[in-house]
């Protein structure tokens, strides 16, 4: 068994040549990472690198489909009336929605549902929800009812959307009449916007996630197989966009996304993917930078792990979903509602011929453009190279704690260590800064009360400032660590927890990116080099500077202020800050009505991370 | 050499009474400690998420499936009627005792097992050390040797760490907060261990016998239990001594004795034999393929039907055959062997839960004079650790979210699996080369006279 020759893996000689060069070169080759997994990442939206959009699914593919839709104008005519009900009774016509559905032929029922928000929503003034979802379902004639797809239109309390509603109500009654339909379709609109989704997916599925209030369904129908949500807001249309990312930034299949671009082709429409028109010169640099920022702008969608449209929240239950969202700008080319009809009359009859689940597709992906997507296997490697530097400072430092009490790799040496670090000082700051972590998650909404008596502010902005105020304290935090700690922190003391922290953040970061890869690599961009640069060696004011420049507050900020520059809405800083101060509240908000997971991995693992890391920057 | 074993003799002879009081104390609290974890997490919301999780249970030992079996039991129906329970009748009747008492069952047992290791390695470790010093005064270590040798002070704390990887890793607490039965197992050959080191050949052979009636698999250590009552009686094993065959002939006996008298009693309990195909019928033809972390499921659900008698075969004979290399090259070393035995079974097992790995990585304490021989323990560790984080994710990706499927899960198990056997074989390595350290000296020449390494082939 023992010999004194070569073995593969087992080699002592050549595995310590391996492990001299990475801790030699361990620094430079963490740049060189760094700066390849960025410029993989731009590369990505580059068309040559990039792969052409196609239709997986045989029964969408292959099957020829002529739409027929005649009744736009019609739509439009019931809008109006949908519009002047509405006005006049204030909220949603509950009474004339149920009586237009029946006499289009459907099964009508209601839903009604209450709410009530931990805090105050300041973006769209409720607190107290109270509605009333109506749905209508044709049964399918030509098979057995197991399986259904559902248009739905969200009713907005303002005069906006009921061209969706009218042109649902249109489809509907054209639907009636044909004879094709192997699915059930349920016509919904729901009111309260994504709170009354919840309620009605809820209730279709008999789950109670997040603890809301519901009637039950009187009526189901099968299976939901896929769904479309519908946003017009004006008679005529200049280009449709499709909306993607929904909750905790899962995506529906990609053979949905090709099915809107198709019928968009056929029927001649203009279509964008975030609000972007695809440009046919690459090759240019605005051509390529249009690419870029609509992947950015789909990255920092995604990111945000918050449903993007009322579809959103399908895709919790394995229900391929998108919502396509009429925009009416000053474009001289219209499209008109009978066309939009069509369109969806088109996407539904081939949704119709589904046998399965939409499943050959890609569910990981980034679009550059509407018709051009990367996979997962080509984006990962952005993140893989942020995440290999961990790994390699992790080696660094295990090597540098083996090396310290002079231990050759291949075991023969003095081991001698009598100072190794106790566990109280590498527990101590892990533990305090957990706790940091899960006050930052409970507290803010705990405290509003005591906060709105004390101090002159309402309750949203209690909430806010309260994750502010924590989050800052938690700065402070170090010397407060030191006071727990009973023996003096070591030389040894500081890699060990440095090792902890940066392998935990290495699993951290690869489970987020998984679940979510632009939350994870955007994380990664700014936590990577904190964590590998961090030492108590390192010039401690500049190094505070740049750890707090890089913390994931500051990187929510920039995010903020990326987003509306890339949505061509630059906001001033006061504006901005503002915005961030939102972003905050709805993060929460999401999470507590939805069940986003972002604030949560936020609050009680990301920061929590980052604070240990900022404890071995004033490591004594 | 004299000076240290002079220090070694002064050390032992207050170290007998020292060991037993002086430890009783912290183990108390590290049972207390780990109690009130297990409680709290019984009342917290977690325990039913937890006991879903098919890393955490099997079919084998999965709560659920012991209710359903009490219920039919209850019902006059036999238990094993019906593809669901797969529990042996031994268990079932000891729940149908204590079934109102689970969580405070699986907590003992836990106990149990944590304290019969700890006292396992205690004794072991005297011995190692009672070895260990005759061999210094008898010179038989080369003398670049000393650095190798275990010292109390290193000792003393070894059983204390044993019963604290065992109670506090996050594996078992897993699987006592989901109430497997699989804690039961664990507890009896933890017994089993401690009988056979402590030399009661009769109590070891009973264990035995229960382990294998529990689960079939342990019937591999009847190899390192033997060689060690063997050793401890200072039989060698030879074959052509009739004293070897003697004491082999029974230890089998009471091995197969109490084997049938517990195979019987349940056969009397219940009034029919429908338990064997129901249980070890199950564990050795794996019918059911819901995921786990193991090699099995993935693989019989992708092969062709006709292969499948072919590929259980090889796949039951891969748990079994390492027993026989390993005894010859581990002959002298059978606590050794039995540790790799147990991790063999719980890698390659028909349907491995994480309550059956954390057995055998409390037994890693023992082995940590091994560490300067390790040489893949960093990228191991880092392995394991991601892939225990990467399990539900990738779960929850495949079975929610449903944008990704069963061979993302799988590529993990495989990677989880890996990382297992190269701990395991990085450990084994490690024995190996610090007894030919021991009996060569530490620093290896090679026959030019330049400095040699030693590379495992």
């Amino acid at each position: 068994m023992f010999q004194d020759r070569m073995g593969l893996l087992s080699d002592p000689n050549r595995r310590r040549a391996l492990t001299n060069l990475l801790t030699r070169l361990n620094t430079p080759i963490c740049v060189l990472c760094y700066l390849a997994g960025v410029a993989w990442f731009m590369g990505l939206a580059f068309e040559p690198f990039t792969l052409r959009t196609y239709m997986s699914e045989n029964a969408m593919g292959s099957t020829m489909v002529e739409e027929r839709f005649p009744a736009g104008e019609r739509a439009l005519v019931t809008a109006r009336e949908f519009g002047a009900h509405k006005r006049k009774s204030g909220a949603m016509p509950v009474d004339w929605l149920v009586k237009t559905m029946q006499s289009r032929g459907l099964e009508v029922y209601t839903q009604s549902f209450s709410r009530r928000l931990p805090f105050p929503d300041e973006n769209k003034e409720r607190y107290m929800v109270r509605g009333t979802n109506v749905y209508g379902i044709l049964r399918a004639p030509r098979a057995p009812r197991t399986e259904a797809l559902v248009l739905s239109a969200p009713c907005s309390p303002d005069n906006s959307n009921n061209q969706a509603v009218g042109l649902l109500l249109g489809l509907a009654q054209y639907f009636r009449s044909q004879i094709y339909w192997a699915k059930d379709i349920i016509f919904l609109v729901n009111e309260h916007d994504l709170i009354g989704m919840q309620a009605w997916l809820e209730a279709y599925h008999h789950t109670n996630i997040t603890g809301m209030d519901w009637a039950p369904l009187h009526g189901r129908g099968g299976s939901i197989q896929a769904a479309l949500s519908l946003e017009l807001s004006s008679d005529v249309v200049t280009s449709l966009d499709l909306v993607l990312e929904g909750l905790n930034g899962q995506l529906p299949n990609l053979d949905l996304a090709n099915l809107f671009y198709t019928f968009c082709q056929k029927q001649d429409i203009l279509c964008t993917i975030q609000e972007k028109l695809q440009r046919s010169d690459w090759d240019s640099v605005s051509g390529y930078s249009q690419a870029v920022q609509t992947m950015a702008l789909m990255v920092l969608k995604q990111a945000s792990g918050r449903p993007w449209g009322d579809h959103g929240l399908f895709l919790r239950y394995h229900i391929e979903s998108a919502t396509i969202r009429g925009i009416n700008s000053f474009r001289q080319y219209k499209t008109d509602t009978t066309t939009v009809g069509r369109l969806l009359e088109g996407m539904f009859r081939k949704l119709n011929n589904l046998l399965e689940r939409l499943h050959q597709s890609y569910f990981f992906y980034l679009l550059p453009s509407l018709s051009r997507f990367v996979s997962i296997g080509y984006y990962m490697p952005a993140f893989g190279f942020l995440a290999v530097i961990l790994l390699l400072r992790a080696l660094d430092l295990w090597v540098q704690l083996g090396a310290l009490p002079s231990v050759t790799e291949d075991g023969v040496g003095v081991t001698d260590q009598s100072s190794s670090p106790s566990l109280v000082s590498i527990l101590t700051p892990v533990v305090i800064s957990h706790l940091t972590g899960a006050a930052l998650y409970t507290l803010p909404v705990l405290s509003q009360e005591l906060a709105v008596q004390h101090f002159p502010v309402s309750e949203t902005e209690a909430v806010v400032l309260t994750a502010i105020a924590i989050y800052t304290a938690g700065l402070a935090l170090p010397h407060n660590t030191h006071r727990f700690m009973l023996a003096e922190g070591t030389e040894q003391g500081w890699r060990v927890l440095k090792l902890v922290a940066v392998l935990y953040l290495a699993v951290l970061l690869s489970c987020t990116a998984l679940i979510n890869f632009s939350l994870g690599f955007i994380l990664a961009l700014t936590l990577v080099p904190v964590a590998a640069f961090v030492t108590p060696h390192v010039p401690k004011v500049l190094s505070a500077v740049v750890m707090v420049l890089l913390a994931p507050g500051c990187t929510l900020l920039y995010c903020v202020f990326a987003f509306q520059e890339l949505q061509e809405a630059p906001v001033s800083l006061i504006d901005g800050w503002m915005l961030f101060l939102s972003v905050i509240s709805q993060g929460m908000l999401d999470h507590a009505l939805y069940g986003s997971l972002v604030y949560p991995l936020l609050a009680l693992f990301i920061y929590p991370c980052w604070l240990i890391l900022w404890n071995i920057l004033f490591w004594k | 050499v004299s000076t240290l074993s002079l220090c070694f003799r002064i050390n032992r002879r207050s170290g007998g009474l020292f060991l037993q009081t002086k430890m009783a104390a912290p183990l108390t609290l590290l049972v207390i400690v780990a109690v009130t974890i297990r409680a709290v997490l019984f009342r917290s919301s977690l325990a039913e998420l937890i006991s879903e999780r098919v890393e955490v249970v099997s079919p084998l030992n999965s709560w659920k499936r012991v209710v359903e079996g009490l219920a039919l039991l209850d019902l006059g129906v036999s238990p094993y009627s019906g593809d669901v329970f797969h529990e042996t009748p031994l268990t079932i009747y000891l729940y149908h005792f204590v079934i109102d008492y689970a969580e405070i069952v699986c907590m003992v047992t836990d106990g149990i097992t944590a304290v019969a290791l700890y006292l396992a390695v205690q004794v072991y470790n005297k011995n190692v050390f009672r070895k260990q010093k005759y061999a210094l005064e008898a010179d038989r270590y080369p003398h670049d040797c000393l650095e190798l040798m275990q010292t109390p002070k290193e000792l003393f704390y070894v059983p204390l760490k044993v019963a604290m990887f065992y109670l506090l890793s996050p594996f078992t607490i897993l699987s006592c907060v989901a109430k497997s039965t699989c804690g039961i197992n664990n507890a009896i050959v933890a017994l089993f261990v401690l009988c056979t080191i402590k030399g009661s050949a009769l109590l070891s052979a009973i264990f035995l016998a229960l382990a294998t009636y529990q689960s079939i698999y342990p019937i591999t250590l009847f190899a390192p239990a033997l060689i060690y009552l063997l050793q401890r009686l200072y039989i060698p094993v030879n074959l052509r001594r009739q004293s070897f065959w003697l004491f082999t002939l029974q230890y089998a006996f009471m091995f197969v004795g109490s084997l049938v008298v517990i195979v019987g009693l349940s056969f009397f309990l219940l009034g029919s034999w429908d338990y064997i195909p129901s249980v070890y019928g199950f564990i050795l033809s794996v019918p059911d393929l819901t995921p786990n972390i193991g090699l099995f499921w993935y693989f019989f659900a992708e092969m062709f039907e006709h292969f499948r008698l072919f590929f259980i075969c090889v796949f039951q004979i891969n748990v079994f055959f390492y027993t026989i290399p390993l005894s010859i090259k581990l002959k002298d070393h059978p606590v050794f062997l039995m540790f790799m035995q147990i991790a063999i079974i719980s890698i390659f097992k028909s349907y491995p839960t994480v309550g059956d790995i954390a057995l055998y990585m409390a037994f890693l304490p023992v082995w940590s004079h091994l560490y300067r021989f390790l040489r893949n323990i960093f990228m191991v560790s880092c392995v394991l650790l991601a892939c225990s984080a990467l399990f539900p994710v990738l779960w929850h990706l495949w079975i929610y979210a449903g944008s990704a499927n069963s061979n993302f899960y799988y590529a993990i198990t495989l990677l989880f699996n890996v990382g297992q056997v190269l701990l395991v074989s990085d450990y084994f390595y490690a024995y190996l080369r610090r007894e030919h350290h021991l009996s060569h000296g530490l620093y290896l020449k090679k026959k030019d006279g330049s400095e040699a390494t030693l590379v495992l082939k």
